[in-house]
């Protein structure tokens, strides 16, 4: 017996499952469009948490555990949501031999934290890329959106001090 | 879209340029924009609106220039160069359009750096304005395009590819001529042109460049390949971590469809191509073709056995042709000005030029194209201006995890696929990464396989468990704890991940071993009998190195 299998409704009211329902559309529901629409995710809610997940593997009709799969392949995907400020230390080649090694160590000692945490008050999000093709200006950092190049353990210091400080 | 209409463009473009005397380019590609371009850009144009000089300069943002360690940079119609330009020198700037040249911030143009260099596909980077096709059409752009669609036949455009003896640029090398007439053979109901622009070697970022300063150029060669190959739908597969490259793709995208240059019955013609985007997601396995297929398929990017190749059976399993984002840029110019012209340069079994990341302990960093047959020694010592800080020079990695380090002696190599290769590496993507003798190259070693560890898509056996081994051994060595039976179980681990892995990830995967085994074996000696690591890297808890 053939069953119809009705698109699920969004899981909340909120307003950004436009954007993904958008997305599903736009690849004609098509179980190709998986990456693309996990992106749409992480783009409007930040992270892609189990809710998510579901909601996007029943529209395009592919098993949870593929949907799963996927996310979990791709570096880019996180299933945590990430904190109010991250800081991307490159580890790129030309930025490991010009002193991101030594970057890292600082970052996780000033945040107590591991490469893909974030601190226990949600402040920073500690990450680390492959490379972000930003060598000429080795070793580099990404705050939040912004490159920073030629960056020092001094210079970074300053800059998480900045993030970490609850003044107020 | 005739030939006349691009004509017309073109003169509109120059006439418009022509009324205005002066002007002023800066750098907003994603070097000079992390140095705050955007915010000199936006100075000078705010410094123009002041003084009133609407109509006597006009500021641009255009590509790379390729000095990227001294931007921001800035190129006037004096014909000046300047570096770390800040967003307060825009006064002085406008000032020296009609006086002397700012000596303070001045960058010379006539050293090897710029003078030694070749350009084929970066000729428009930094000149143009990537955003705006009317400035890629003025400078000859799609021109190439409607002779291919009116003047030729699929066959003479493979021909023409065929005679200029181009090879892949993604790092392979193989012949693109045969690849397309591979895929123009095919039987198939629809064929796919892919573009690679995964461009995930650590290190490499020339496609990057290409991509943010001329996005027309590699979105006109794909054009005419899948035109030549037959193919009636195309992808651009761009890394996620490149954001500035995809927005203006997708800009360049619609200006071309608006312009009739893309989309249904191009030019007039029966020929109708489409285009879509798709942003990787941070696999580095993904530059391998059947891979990247899987990941454009909306699934996790493992490779698959070949054959069959994605020539024959690749995307929805129908032909489909991959080629790397600068291998398209080469396109234009060779059917412009035709494959003889392309096949002048370069060397015998390697034509045309080659666009390399410099980067590393070099004096001059940024992207570079240079003819085929230059030496290594060229490149790094005369164009990169040697190792900075008064070091001695060690090795030079080319290549990326794939790849291998070369050393001194190696220096008076020409750099074409085959020298390359007998010298233990590949040219790979053009990520060039030059060390001096403070990077230890066992713990160089081990970085690359850490990388080709955690990259491992875990497919196949040798790769996924040979990585974890020799990067096992390669930390135990770092640490001064391995033993002489270690380095020949490492040495046996390269020749079987090398001979049974089932991708390019895993068969290269042993490559920055092998190489550092054969140029520096007395520096994995050292470390082993005499736990010393004549570098001063290892052995030290990184702690104690920042201290």
């Amino acid at each position: 017996m053939a069953t119809y299998v009705a698109k699920p409704l969004a899981p909340t009211q909120d307003k950004r499952w436009k954007l993904v329902d958008a997305t599903m559309r736009r690849v004609g529901q098509h179980s190709r469009g998986l990456i693309e629409t996990l992106h749409t995710v992480q783009e409007s809610f930040g992270y892609l948490d189990e809710q998510a997940l579901r909601y996007v593997a029943m529209s395009l009709r592919v098993p949870l555990s593929r949907a799963y799969g996927v996310a979990t392949f791709y570096h880019f995907f996180t299933l945590k949501p990430a904190g109010e400020h991250t800081c991307v230390i490159c580890l790129g080649t030309a930025c490991y031999i010009k002193g991101g090694p030594q970057l890292l160590e600082t970052a996780q000692h000033d945040l107590s934290v591991e490469p893909g945490a974030t601190t226990t008050d949600g402040a920073v999000s500690l990450v680390t890329a492959r490379c972000i093709g930003s060598c000429g200006l080795a070793p580099a950092v990404v705050y939040d959106q912004d490159i920073a190049g030629k960056v020092t353990s001094q210079s970074l210091h300053e800059h998480l001090q900045k993030w970490t400080r609850h003044d107020n | 879209m005739t030939t006349e209409e691009l004509d017309q463009i073109a003169a509109t473009e120059n006439e418009a340029r022509k009324r205005i005397p002066h002007r002023v380019n800066v750098c907003v590609a994603a070097g000079c924009l992390s140095c705050q371009s955007q915010l000199v850009k936006d100075a000078v144009a705010a410094e123009i609106t002041r003084r009133g000089w609407g109509d006597r300069c006009q500021v641009k943002g255009v590509g790379c220039m390729g000095l990227c360690a001294e931007g921001p940079l800035v190129a006037t119609s004096s014909a000046q160069l300047y570096q770390h330009v800040a967003a307060t020198d825009a006064g002085e700037l406008l000032d020296s359009l009609d006086g002397p040249p700012v000596a303070r911030l001045h960058c010379r143009t006539d050293v090897p750096f710029f003078q030694r260099q070749k350009k084929i596909v970066t000729e428009n980077c930094g000149v143009i304005d990537p955003e705006r096709i009317e400035d890629y059409i003025a400078a000859g752009g799609y021109r190439a395009l409607l002779q291919a669609l009116t003047d030729m036949t699929q066959q003479q455009v493979i021909g023409e590819i065929t005679v200029s003896g181009l090879r892949g640029r993604g790092g392979a090398g193989y012949p693109t001529g045969l690849k397309w007439s591979t895929v123009y053979k095919a039987v198939g109901t629809q064929k796919y042109a892919i573009c690679n622009a995964d461009e995930g070697d650590p290190g490499a970022f020339m496609d990057r460049s290409v991509l943010e300063g001329d996005p027309h150029r590699v979105l006109e060669g794909m054009i005419i390949a899948a035109y030549a190959v037959g193919a009636s739908e195309g992808y651009f597969y761009v890394r996620a971590e490149y954001p500035l490259a995809i927005k203006r793709l997708k800009i360049a995208i619609r200006q071309a469809e608006r312009l009739g240059l893309l989309g249904a019955n191009i030019c007039g013609t029966r020929f109708s191509f489409k285009v879509e985007l798709r942003l990787g997601a941070g696999a580095f396995v993904c530059g391998e073709e059947t891979a990247l297929i899987a990941s454009i398929e909306g699934k996790r990017g493992t490779p698959r056995p070949r054959p069959p190749y994605p020539a024959m059976e690749g995307l929805l399993g129908q032909p489909t042709l991959i080629n790397n984002v600068e291998t398209y840029a080469n396109v234009p110019p060779i059917i412009r000005n035709g494959g003889a012209w392309y096949a002048g340069i370069g060397t015998e079994q390697s034509k045309g030029t080659k666009v390399f990341a410099l980067t590393g302990t070099i004096r001059n960093t940024g992207v570079v194209e240079v003819p085929m047959g230059i030496t290594l020694r060229e490149i790094v010592f005369d164009m990169g201006g040697g190792i900075a800080n008064g070091k001695k020079f060690k090795a030079v990695q080319t290549g990326g995890p794939s790849g291998g380090c070369l050393p001194a002696d190696c220096l008076d190599m020409p750099v074409d696929y085959e020298s390359l290769a007998k010298a233990g590496s590949i040219m790979g993507s053009g990520g060039m990464i030059v060390m001096d003798e403070t990077s230890c190259m066992v713990d160089v070693a081990k970085y690359f396989m850490d990388f080709c560890m955690t990259e491992s898509c875990g497919k196949c056996v040798p790769c996924r468990v040979g990585t974890y081994q020799m990067h096992r051994i390669l930390t135990a060595i770092t640490n001064m704890t391995a033993t002489e039976a270690d380095l020949t179980v490492l040495e046996e681990l390269c020749d079987l991940l090398k001979h049974a892995s089932l991708c390019g990830l895993g068969q290269s995967a042993p490559n920055p071993v092998v190489s550092t085994l054969r140029s520096f074996a007395n520096e994995y000696r050292d470390h082993i009998h005499n736990h010393k690591c004549s570098a001063g890297v290892c052995g030290k808890r990184p702690a104690e190195v920042s201290a």
